[in-house]
């Protein structure tokens, strides 16, 4: 496909996409072994206790995802064996699953998560531009992704984001500048626009 | 007006911890609820008439009396995905007041015979996901969860599970696929989850917001609750309103009340200058309104009568600022990108509807894309699994009906933008009333 461009890993090789199978000297169809496959223990535990909350352990598979990514980074193709190894489950039934939500990826993303709600409620006060002006502001930043994203479910600070899963808003687009440099000083981000201090805004619901 | 059940006090510093929640009177009525028999507490929720607030507003007593009974494993799903554009009232209840719909969740699992639970927060939450994470801790020490609760013969499991980012996940049997580890598609109806849900097992579904008004109901009496609204929509509601308004934000408001005091008296209307243009009255699924429904009642009755209806309770209002093209195009593409893929007149529907808004924006539409637009709306609508593609046919084919007139200007002044020339060049003029479309252009 012309004008498609491929991603690839810093070494060069391409990325494994919808297009390909995750790699193709294994069967994505065979459960791993888990006498060859490492699994680091920290990640082994923390599935097989998200699987002993459930009836079935197959429900286990969005958090085993879910810490997977936490620790690798991304779904990669080494990831989802390992999940695949723990849960006794195939690559290729976890690849459907990962590759059906948004919040897994199953490829590489960089370390800190920027999603800018441009839904309708956002959008109609200013979301696109502040979309344009953060990815203008991360663009020099290879550790900071951002994605337009859909509803987050916090319209009444539109428009808003999601930093880290950290709900700030409502945003300017000069707050895009300072999302970049509190992330890279590593402390909380845009503190004063944080969700989680926000008041109720129904006069009725004045506390006693 | 002004009474309000949920969001009493609902700022208190610490609520969200057991200690401060008991000290309010929490808890309080799990105990009423477990001294009286389980049909008893089941009576009260079908004698409150309450209807679920999570879209459906469907009854909540009725839906509990359709699980069979007997001592097969029942599963109780509190419906925690809250992606209905525009909608936010969840989040505020879980994240200041968690205890509480614990507490609402033990008392449905008591009157409905339940054994096992489970929250199902979109993966966005998380925050709010950490909170409940906690409440739940300190509920099963305390007592409130796990076996034999408070010395009764009711045990209850409870665990809470993050969803990965899917619109389609709030719709309750791409829930249970998701909350079972699968892709979240939905499955086909009847069996509804009632009879036949997670794990095959009969499962009952509730929204946040109607498992924490349960305590309530039994705190206050079902009758003196069903007291509280109109007839046929008891109670209250949580109302998220957001867009084009200056105090946006969740109110708490009896039903029935006239819309217009909740757009204009609570959240202080557009912007001085602006107008009501359109407005969604439950979250971007419903068909919109426009400034000469204003007062319409707001509960599930009125809103159903008036076209629309009350969804999750979440007031999207878009002022003359802005041009309802684009308001389409925004929700057909949110939902073109949600729809799991599962149902043709879904996938291809939300798709196409995409692309012909943007062949209006390019220039190359004709009035007559509009009621081909219109005719795949009615296409999709009750031809799919679950309501998706719905949700998409419902607004947009509302806008194409209220506001043709302007659609049309759109279309005029694109064409002239793009120099493909006057619509009167395409159509002959006798015909042009009836948008019987171009003739062919030599």
């Amino acid at each position: 496909m012309s004008g498609y461009d491929v991603p690839r890993f810093g070494h060069g090789s391409r990325v494994p996409g919808w297009d390909q199978a995750a790699d193709l000297t294994k069967d994505p169809a065979v459960i791993p072994d888990s006498a060859t496959t490492l699994v680091p223990e920290t990640l082994r535990a923390g599935i097989e206790a998200a699987m002993a909350k459930y009836p079935e352990r197959r429900s286990a598979a969005i958090p085993a995802l879910h810490l997977a990514q936490e620790l690798h980074g991304w779904c990669s193709p080494e990831a989802i064996e390992q999940v695949a190894c723990v849960m006794r489950l195939t690559p290729a039934y976890l690849i459907s699953v990962a590759t059906f939500y948004d919040m897994l990826e199953t490829r590489p993303k960089p370390r800190n998560d920027v999603f800018v709600c441009t839904n309708i409620s956002c959008s109609l006060l200013g979301a696109d531009e502040f979309y344009e002006a953060m990815v203008a502001a991360a663009a020099e930043d290879p550790d900071v992704g951002v994605r337009s994203f859909e509803c987050l479910g916090a319209c009444d600070i539109a428009p808003m984001a999601s930093v880290n899963g950290e709900y700030v808003g409502p945003l300017e687009t000069e707050d895009a500048a300072q999302i970049i440099e509190d992330l890279r000083a590593g402390g909380p981000v845009l503190e004063a626009k944080q969700l989680r201090f926000r008041r109720s805004v129904d006069p009725g619901a004045v506390g006693p | 007006m002004s009474i309000h059940i949920l969001f009493e006090g609902i700022d208190e510093p610490g609520l969200n911890r057991l200690e401060v929640y008991q000290r309010r009177g929490g808890y309080q009525a799990l105990r009423t609820a477990l001294a009286m028999s389980r049909e008893d507490v089941l009576g009260e929720l079908l004698t409150s008439e309450i209807r679920g607030r999570g879209g459906a507003g469907f009854q909540m007593g009725k839906k509990i009396s359709f699980l069979p009974r007997g001592d097969m494993d029942k599963y109780l799903v509190c419906n925690a995905d809250e992606s209905e554009p525009g909608t936010f009232k969840d989040r505020e209840l879980m994240q200041k007041s968690p205890h509480m719909l614990i507490e609402g969740i033990v008392i449905a699992s008591y009157a409905a015979g339940i054994g096992r639970s489970f929250i199902y927060i979109r993966g966005e939450y998380d925050y709010q996901a950490d909170i409940l994470e906690a409440a739940i801790a300190e509920a099963y020490e305390a007592g409130y969860l796990g076996e034999q609760i408070l010395g009764s013969d009711h045990s209850l499991s409870l665990v809470l599970h993050r969803g990965a980012g899917a619109y389609i996940c709030g719709e309750e049997t791409g829930l249970l696929d998701s909350l079972e580890g699968k892709r979240g598609n939905p499955r086909l109806k009847p069996p509804f989850p009632a009879i036949q849900g997670l794990y095959q097992g009969p499962t009952l579904i509730n929204n946040v917001e109607t498992l924490s008004t349960v305590p309530h109901i039994i705190r206050m009496g079902a009758a003196q609750y069903a007291e509280i609204g109109t007839q046929t929509s008891t109670g209250t509601k949580l109302v998220s309103i957001s867009g084009d308004v200056q105090r946006p934000g969740n109110y708490e408001i009896a039903l029935g009340i006239p819309s217009r005091e909740i757009i204009y008296g609570l959240a202080g209307g557009p912007a001085d200058g602006r107008e009501v243009k359109l407005w969604f009255p439950g979250g971007s699924s419903a068909p919109v309104l426009t400034k000469d429904d204003l007062d319409v009642p707001y509960d599930f009755d009125s809103l159903a009568k008036a076209g629309t209806m009350l969804g999750s309770g979440a007031i999207i209002v878009v002022d003359d600022s802005h041009r309802v093209l684009d308001v389409a195009y925004k929700l057909a593409k949110f939902y073109a990108h949600e729809s799991c893929g599962k149902c043709v007149p879904c996938r291809e529907g939300t798709n196409w509807t995409v692309k012909m808004l943007q062949r209006i924006e390019a220039g190359e539409a004709t009035p007559m894309d509009l009621d081909i637009m219109a005719s795949v709306q009615d296409e999709i609508i009750g031809n799919c699994l679950c309501v998706l593609g719905d949700a998409m046919a419902m607004p947009v084919g509302s806008i194409i009906k209220k506001f043709r007139a302007e659609l049309e200007e759109h279309i005029e002044a694109a064409r002239e933008r793009a120099g493909i020339g006057s619509l009167e060049n395409v159509i002959p003029v006798g015909v042009a009333d009836a948008h019987a479309g171009p003739l062919p252009v030599h």
